[in-house]
C-alpha cells in the first residue's frame, strides 16, 4: 500500500484509491452492469420529465399507500442483490471440493455471506413487512393515514440510507467479513480492522432509526385512529398481528441500536466492551444480540400470519376459524419471543439448568404457532376454496412451515442442538421458515392487495410459474442442506475435502437457480400485468370478494382513503357492511384535511448517511460538517407549522362521482 | 365464472396436490440412505444419546405434522370451490375443537420438554461421564474391588488462528491438528481460544461446545469405536476458518501408548516462545507433535499470560475482586492488552493516550502478581 | 363525535361517519412521544445491564471508590432536579396562559441544565486528566458510556428547548407549540428519572463498596 500525504489523509480520512477494488473482475462487472443500468434509468426519469413527479409525487410523500409501495420496491430491489449472493455462495459450494479452490477467495465469500445475511433480514424481509403494513393497516382500520405521517417518509428514507451504505461498500472498500451478527471478538478493531464491519455498523445504526420510528407511528395509529366502532376483538388478525409486531419493534430495536452502538464505540474510541483486553466481555454482546434477534425473526413472521389469515378467510369465503384463540396466540408468541434468545447459543457452555429452560420456553412457543395452523385448516373446513394466488401461496406455507416448525423445536433440545448447532440443518431450518413462512406471504399478501394498490390484478399465468419455481426451488434447494447438516457439514465454509458431500451442494444449487427463476417470473409477472393492466382492471374494488374494510373503498384508494369514515359493527366488517346492505353515500361530501407533503425527511435521512459514510471512512471534517447539517434541518424543518390542508369537497365530489360512473359499467 | 375456467382451476389444484404429495414423501426417502450420516451413526455414546433424543423428539413431532399435512391437502381438496360441498360461511368456533388444538401440541410439548429436561441434565458436557456406552457404566472405585473407575483422560484444547492444539498434561505430549485418544477411554477436554471464538465438533463423538478466549468450557465424551474421524471448528473466525479442520482418532490403549510414545521421541519442544509463534495466524497446518510441554501452558494461555510481559487474568480478577488496584494501577495498560491486530494482518490499534507502564511489572501486579509469577 | 346516519332508521345500521369532529392534528402525539420514551429507557436499560455486568471489572485499575468525588456530584443531581422542577413551573405558567413567565422559567431551566452539563464535563476532564479514560477498563467504558449517553441527551435537550423558546416567543403560546412542550416536559423529567438511577447505581453504590 502506497503512503498518502497527510492533506490527504485530512480530506478523505482513510479513503485510498486502493480501496476501489478495480483488480476485482466480479465487482467491476458488476459494477458496469449496475452503473449502465443506473445510467440507462436516469435518463429515461430525464427524458420524460419524471424528476419533478417523482419528487413531488412520490420521494416526498406523506401517504402511506406511496411510502408502502416505495418500501416494496426497495425490498424487490434489494431481493435482487440479496439473492445474487446467495446464488454465488452455491456455486462456490458447488465447485470447490477436493483441492478446488472455487472461485471466490475467503475474503471475498466471506463478505458475500455477511451480506447476504444482512440484507436478506434488513433490506428484503424488513421492507416487506414494513410496506404491507404500512399501505394496508391504516385502510383496514378505516384511517386516512397514520398517526404522524412525515415520520413515515423519514423512517423509510432512513431504511433506504442503511440500504445505499450497504451497496456502497460493494464499490467503494469492502464489507464485513464477520457473519450477518457480528460476534466480537472477531468484529472488534483488533481482527477486522478494515472498512466492512464499519460499513456494517453505521447502515444498520441508520435503517434501525427509521425502523424503531415506523413502529412507534403504527402502534400510535392503530391505538388511536380506529374507525369508530372497531374495539380491540374487531380488528382484523393482519391489524393484530401488526400492532404485535411494532410492540416488538419498539420494545427491540432500541437495544440492537444500543448495542451496535457500544460496539461502535470499542471500534472507534477503543473503549473495552466486548473485547478481550482490560475487562471486557465479547459474550454479552452475544446475550445483546439475541435479546434482539429471536424477537426480531417473529417481528417478520407475525405479520405475515396476518397476511395468511387475511388470505384464509378471503379465499375460503368464510370467517376466520378461531378468531379469539389467533389474537391470544398472537399475544402469547410476542410475550414468548424474549424468552428463548439464548437458545441461539445452547453451546456457549451456560449450564444445564439454563440450557433446559430457555430450550423449554421455544418449544412453548410452538404451540400457540401450532394453533394457528390449525386455525387456519379449520378455516378451509366448510370453505368454498379458491385457488387464487394468495390461496396457493398459503397452502404451499402450511406445507413447508410445519417441517422448519419441526426441525426448529428440534433445535430447541439442547442436547440435539449441540450436534446440529450451527450446521446446515440450522441454515435449512430458518430458510425453511424465512422462505415458507415469510417470503411465500409477502408473494401472497404482494398478489392479494396488488389490485388494491394499483387497481387492476396480477397476471396469472406468471404468477403460478413463479409459485412453482419458488415452491420446488426451496425443496431442492434445501432438503440436500437437511441432509448434509445430518452428516456433520457446518456452515460458512468456502470449500470442502470430502468429495462425497458435493452432489448435495450441486443439488442445492440446481435449487438456488429454479428459485431464480421463480424470481424472474415474478419481474416478469409484474411487466406482463401492467402491460396487460386493461384486460386485468378491477373497477369494483373488491375483486376477491373481501372482507376487510380496505376492499370498501376504490382500487386504487385516493388520496384520503375514505370519503367517510367508516363504523364498524361487526369482526370482518366489509363483509358485515356487504350483508346488511350497505349502500355507498353518494352525496354531502365535505372537505378532508390531509397532511401536506415535505421534503424533510428526505434532506435529513440523505444527510445521515453522508454522515455514516463520513465516519465509516474517517473524514471527520465531513461527518461533523453532515452532523450539524442534519441538527440544522431538523430545526428548520419544525419552524414550519403550515403542515397540513384540506382537500376541497369538490374534488372529493369529483373522484367519487368518477367511482359512481365505474361501478355503473362494472 | 365459466366452465372452463372452473375445470383448468381445478386442474391446477389437482397437481398442486399431488406435488405436495411427493414433496412431503421426500424426506423420509432420503432418511433410507441413513448409515452414511454421521449425526445419525455416531461412533461415541454421548453423541448416540443425543440422536436417539434428536430421533425420539422428531417421532414425537411427526404424530402432529404428519396429521396437519394430510388435513390440509385433503380440505384444500375437499373444500375447492368447484366440489359444492357443504359449505357453511358462517361457521368459525368450536370449543371441543379449540380444546384440541390447543391441548395436543401441549401435551406434545409436556413431553419433550421432560425430555429436554432430563436430557439436558444428563448430557450436560460439564459433567463427568457415567457411562461408557449403554450397559457399561463407570463404577465407582471401593478399596477391595476388582472394578476400578477409569479416571478421565484430560486432553487441554487451544483453538488457535486457524488450527487446532491438543495438550496431554498427564503425558507432558501436544499435537497440532490431530487428537488421539483409546476406545472406551471417558475424555475431559478442556476447551479454550486464543484470540476469537470458536467451536470444538467432533460430529462421530459427542456434541460440539464454543472455545472462547479467556474462558475454558468443558466436554466429557467417549468414543466407543476405533476409527478415523473428523473434527473442525464449527464456528466462523475468519479467513483461515475454512480450512481449520483435524483428525480425531480413536486406537485401542496400546496403539494410544505408542502414540504418546512417538510424540516423545519425535516431537519438537513447545515452551512458551515456541508457542507464541505458534500462535500466530497461519492456515493449513500439517499434523506436529510436540514433547516437553510444560504443565502450566494451559494456564497461562486460558489466562492469555504466555507472553511474560502481561498480566494473568486470573490475577487481574482477584485484584479486581479486592476493588482494583486503584489510582495507582492506573497505568498498567500495556500488560493487560492482549488482542492482536497486528498477527491478523490489521494496522496497529491506535496507541492508547496515557503512558505506557512506568513502573516495572512486579510493582504494578503487587503481592497477587508475584505469587502468580512465582507458579509460572 | 357526532354520529348522525344518513339512512335515517330501519334494521341497516349507521355504516359511516356523516359529520367529523373538527380535525385535531396531533392528537396521537402524546401517545408516540410516550412510545419513544420508552423506547429510548430500553437504551439506558442497556446500558445500565452492561454497567452491572462489567461494572466490577477496573482491570486492576481505579474503582469508582477511588474515583468519584460524590458531594460534587451531589451539586450535579441537585442541578437536574432543581431544573426539573423548575420545568414543572414553565408548565404550571404555560396552563395559565402566561407566555413572559413561561420564557422566564425556560431560561431557568435552560441555566440549571447548563450548569449539570458543566459540572460533568468538568469531572469527565477531570478524570480523563487523570488517566481513568473510558479505554482503561470495562468498568470505566460502562461508565463514560452510560453517563455520557445520559449527557448527550441533556445536551439535545438544551438545544431543544433553545428551539422552543424562539418558537414561543414567535408564535406565542398556540396549540403546536403547548403541545411541544409538553414533550420535551416529558423528556425532560424522564432524562430526571434516569439520573436517579444512575446516580443510585452508579455513583452512591460505586462509592459504597
Amino acid at each position: 500500500m502506497t503512503s498518502y500525504p497527510d492533506w490527504w489523509k485530512l480530506i478523505f480520512g482513510r479513503f485510498t484509491l486502493e480501496a476501489i477494488p478495480y483488480h476485482e473482475p466480479i465487482l467491476i462487472g458488476t459494477f458496469a452492469a449496475v452503473a449502465l443500468g443506473g445510467i440507462v434509468v436516469l435518463a429515461l426519469i430525464t427524458r420524460y420529465r419524471l424528476w419533478g413527479y417523482l419528487w413531488h409525487e412520490w420521494f416526498t410523500s406523506v401517504d402511506h399507500k406511496k411510502i408502502g409501495i416505495m418500501y416494496m420496491i426497495l425490498g424487490v430491489i434489494m431481493l435482487l442483490r440479496g439473492f445474487a449472493d446467495a446464488l454465488m455462495m452455491r456455486g462456490q459450494q458447488a465447485i470447490a471440493f477436493a483441492g478446488n479452490e472455487g472461485y471466490l477467495p475467503p475474503h471475498h465469500y466471506d463478505q458475500i455471506f455477511t451480506a447476504h445475511g444482512v440484507i436478506m433480514i434488513f433490506f428484503v424481509a424488513m421492507p416487506f413487512v414494513t410496506g404491507l403494513m404500512n399501505y394496508v393497516v391504516p385502510l383496514q382500520i378505516g384511517a386516512r393515514d397514520v398517526a404522524f405521517p412525515f415520520l413515515n417518509n423519514f423512517s423509510f428514507w432512513m431504511t433506504v440510507g442503511g440500504a445505499v451504505l450497504i451497496m456502497a461498500s460493494l464499490f467503494i472498500g469492502e464489507f464485513a467479513k464477520v457473519g450477518w451478527l457480528a460476534y466480537p471478538p472477531l468484529s472488534g478493531a483488533a481482527y477486522s480492522p478494515g472498512v466492512g464491519m464499519d460499513y456494517y455498523l453505521w447502515g444498520l445504526q441508520i435503517a434501525g432509526i427509521g425502523t424503531t420510528l415506523s413502529g412507534v407511528n403504527l402502534i400510535a395509529t392503530i391505538v388511536k385512529m380506529r374507525a369508530p366502532g372497531m374495539d380491540m376483538m374487531k380488528m382484523p388478525v393482519f391489524t393484530w398481528t401488526s400492532l404485535c409486531t411494532n410492540v416488538l419493534i419498539v420494545a427491540t430495536f432500541p437495544i440492537l441500536a444500543a448495542t451496535l452502538a457500544l460496539l461502535t464505540l470499542d471500534r472507534y474510541v477503543g473503549t473495552n466492551f466486548f473485547t478481550n483486553d482490560l475487562g471486557g466481555n465479547p459474550m454479552m454482546y452475544v446475550n445483546l444480540i439475541w435479546i434482539w434477534g429471536h424477537p426480531e425473526v417473529y417481528i417478520l413472521i407475525l405479520p405475515i400470519f396476518g397476511v395468511y389469515s387475511e388470505v384464509a378467510s378471503a379465499f375460503c369465503g368464510k370467517r376466520l376459524f378461531g378468531y379469539a384463540s389467533m389474537v391470544y396466540a398472537t399475544v402469547v408468541i410476542t410475550i414468548l419471543s424474549y424468552l428463548v434468545w439464548l437458545h441461539h447459543f445452547f453451546t456457549m457452555g451456560s449450564g444445564a439448568s439454563v440450557n433446559s429452560f430457555f430450550g423449554i420456553t421455544t418449544m412453548i412457543i410452538s404451540i400457540p404457532t401450532g394453533a394457528k395452523i390449525f386455525n387456519w385448516l379449520f378455516t378451509m373446513y366448510r370453505g368454498r376454496i379458491r385457488f387464487e394466488l394468495p390461496m396457493m401461496w398459503l397452502l404451499a406455507f402450511m406445507i413447508t412451515f410445519v417441517i422448519g416448525g419441526m426441525t426448529g423445536v428440534m433445535l430447541a433440545v439442547p442436547p440435539a442442538d449441540f450436534v446440529l448447532h450451527n450446521s446446515l440443518f440450522l441454515i435449512a431450518h430458518f430458510h425453511n421458515v424465512i422462505i415458507g413462512g415469510v417470503v411465500f406471504g409477502v408473494f401472497a399478501g404482494i398478489a392479494y392487495w396488488f389490485p388494491k394498490a394499483f387497481g387492476f390484478k396480477l397476471d396469472r399465468f406468471w404468477g403460478v410459474l413463479s409459485f412453482w419455481f419458488w415452491v420446488i426451488g426451496f425443496y431442492v434447494a434445501f432438503m440436500p442442506l437437511y441432509i448434509l447438516g445430518l452428516m456433520g457439514v457446518t456452515r460458512r465454509l468456502s470449500r470442502f475435502e470430502d468429495p462425497s458431500l458435493q452432489i448435495f451442494f450441486v443439488i442445492a444449487a440446481v435449487g438456488a437457480v429454479l428459485i431464480a427463476l421463480g424470481i424472474l417470473c415474478f419481474l416478469i409477472q409484474i411487466g406482463v400485468s401492467i402491460l396487460r393492466r386493461e384486460q386485468l382492471r378491477d373497477t369494483t374494488g373488491d375483486p376477491w370478494d373481501g372482507r376487510t374494510l380496505e376492499w370498501s373503498t376504490s382500487s386504487p384508494p385516493p388520496a384520503y382513503n375514505f370519503a367517510f369514515t367508516p363504523i364498524v359493527h361487526d369482526l370482518d366488517a366489509w363483509a358485515d357492511m356487504k350483508k346488511r346492505g350497505f349502500t355507498r353515500p353518494l352525496a354531502g361530501f365535505r372537505p378532508i384535511h390531509m397532511p401536506r407533503n415535505t421534503g424533510a425527511g428526505v434532506i435529513i435521512a440523505g444527510l445521515a448517511t453522508l454522515c455514516g459514510f463520513a465516519l465509516i471512512w474517517y473524514i471527520w471534517w465531513l461527518a461533523a460538517l453532515s452532523f450539524v447539517a442534519v441538527l440544522a434541518t431538523v430545526i428548520i424543518h419544525t419552524f414550519n407549522y403550515d403542515r397540513d390542508f384540506h382537500i376541497p369537497a369538490d374534488e372529493v365530489v369529483q373522484a367519487e362521482d368518477a367511482r359512481t360512473q365505474l361501478l355503473g359499467r362494472a | 365464472m365459466d366452465l372452463e375456467n372452473v375445470s383448468s382451476r381445478n386442474g391446477e389444484a389437482s397437481t398442486l396436490l399431488r406435488i405436495f404429495r411427493i414433496i412431503a414423501v421426500l424426506p423420509l426417502f432420503a432418511l433410507l440412505g441413513g448409515c452414511q450420516w454421521v449425526l445419525l451413526a455416531p461412533s461415541g455414546d454421548v453423541a448416540l444419546q443425543q440422536r436417539n433424543l434428536l430421533l425420539a423428539s422428531t417421532a414425537l413431532m411427526l404424530l402432529v405434522i404428519v396429521p396437519v399435512m394430510a388435513l390440509t391437502i385433503f380440505f384444500a381438496w375437499r373444500y375447492r370451490a368447484s366440489a359444492k360441498a357443504a359449505y357453511d360461511p358462517d361457521w368459525n368456533h368450536s370449543l371441543p375443537l379449540e380444546v384440541v388444538i390447543w391441548s395436543v401440541p401441549l401435551l406434545i410439548i409436556i413431553v419433550i420438554g421432560a425430555m429436554t429436561w432430563m436430557g439436558t441434565h444428563l448430557l450436560d458436557p460439564y459433567r463427568p461421564l457415567n457411562r461408557i456406552a449403554a450397559g457399561k457404566p463407570i463404577v465407582e472405585a471401593r478399596a477391595g474391588s476388582s472394578a476400578v473407575r477409569k479416571q478421565p483422560l484430560v486432553i487441554e484444547v487451544v483453538a488457535l488462528d486457524w488450527k487446532w492444539l491438543f495438550l496431554y498434561p498427564a503425558q507432558g505430549i501436544a499435537s497440532l491438528n490431530e487428537v488421539v485418544a483409546p476406545v472406551d477411554q471417558p475424555i475431559e477436554f478442556r476447551i479454550t481460544s486464543s484470540a476469537v471464538m470458536n467451536s470444538l465438533f467432533i460430529p462421530a463423538l459427542a456434541g460440539q461446545i464454543y472455545a472462547m478466549p479467556g474462558m475454558q468450557t468443558k466436554l466429557n465424551a467417549v468414543i466407543n469405536h476405533p476409527g478415523e474421524f473428523e473434527g473442525f471448528s464449527a464456528n466462523y473466525s475468519g479467513a483461515g476458518f475454512s480450512d481449520m479442520r483435524f483428525r480425531f482418532r480413536g486406537v485401542d490403549d496400546a496403539a494410544f501408548g505408542e502414540w504418546v510414545q512417538s510424540a516423545i521421541r519425535g516431537g519438537s519442544t513447545l515452551g512458551r516462545e515456541e508457542y507464541l509463534v505458534l500462535e500466530r495466524p497461519s492456515e493449513r497446518e500439517a499434523v506436529r507433535y510436540f514433547r516437553d510441554v510444560p504443565s502450566d501452558l494451559f494456564t497461562a494461555i486460558l489466562n492469555m499470560c504466555v507472553d511474560r510481559a502481561k498480566m494473568c487474568t486470573r490475577d487481574m480478577m482477584a485484584m479486581d475482586a479486592k476493588g482494583g488496584g486503584g489510582k495507582e494501577g492506573i497505568h498498567t495498560v500495556a500488560a493487560l492488552e492482549y488482542d492482536k491486530s497486528v498477527r491478523r494482518g490489521g494496522q496497529p490499534l491506535p496507541p492508547r493516550p496515557f503512558v505506557m507502564a512506568i513502573c516495572t511489572p512486579t510493582d504494578v501486579y503487587g503481592a497477587a502478581g508475584l505469587s502468580a509469577r512465582a507458579v509460572n | 363525535m357526532a354520529k348522525a346516519t344518513a339512512q335515517a332508521a330501519g334494521t341497516v345500521p349507521a355504516f359511516y361517519v356523516t359529520e367529523e369532529e373538527h380535525a385535531h392534528p396531533g392528537g396521537s402525539t402524546m401517545l408516540g412521544f410516550w412510545l419513544y420514551l420508552m423506547s429510548d429507557c430500553l437504551v439506558f436499560a442497556v446500558l445500565f445491564a452492561t454497567y452491572g455486568v462489567l461494572g466490577r471489572n477496573y482491570a486492576a485499575g481505579p474503582s469508582g471508590a477511588d474515583l468519584f468525588d460524590l458531594k460534587l456530584v451531589a451539586v450535579n443531581t441537585a442541578m437536574l432536579l432543581f431544573s426539573s422542577i423548575t420545568y414543572g413551573f414553565a408548565m404550571l405558567a404555560m396552563d395559565k396562559g402566561r407566555q413572559a413567565a413561561v420564557q422566564g422559567w425556560l431560561v431557568v431551566t435552560a441555566l440549571f441544565g447548563l450548569a449539570f452539563l458543566g459540572i460533568e464535563l468538568y469531572e469527565f476532564a477531570h478524570l480523563i486528566h487523570e488517566g481513568a479514560t473510558p479505554m482503561r477498563s470495562a468498568f470505566l467504558s460502562s461508565f463514560f458510556t452510560l453517563v455520557g449517553t445520559h449527557g448527550l441527551h441533556v445536551t439535545f435537550g438544551l438545544i431543544w428547548l433553545a428551539v422552543l423558546m424562539t418558537q414561543v416567543s414567535k408564535h406565542g403560546l398556540i396549540e403546536a407549540n403547548r403541545r411541544r412542550l409538553m414533550c420535551l416536559s416529558m423528556f425532560w423529567h424522564f432524562l430526571d428519572v434516569v439520573w436517579i438511577g444512575v446516580f443510585t447505581f452508579v455513583y452512591l453504590m460505586g462509592v459504597l463498596k
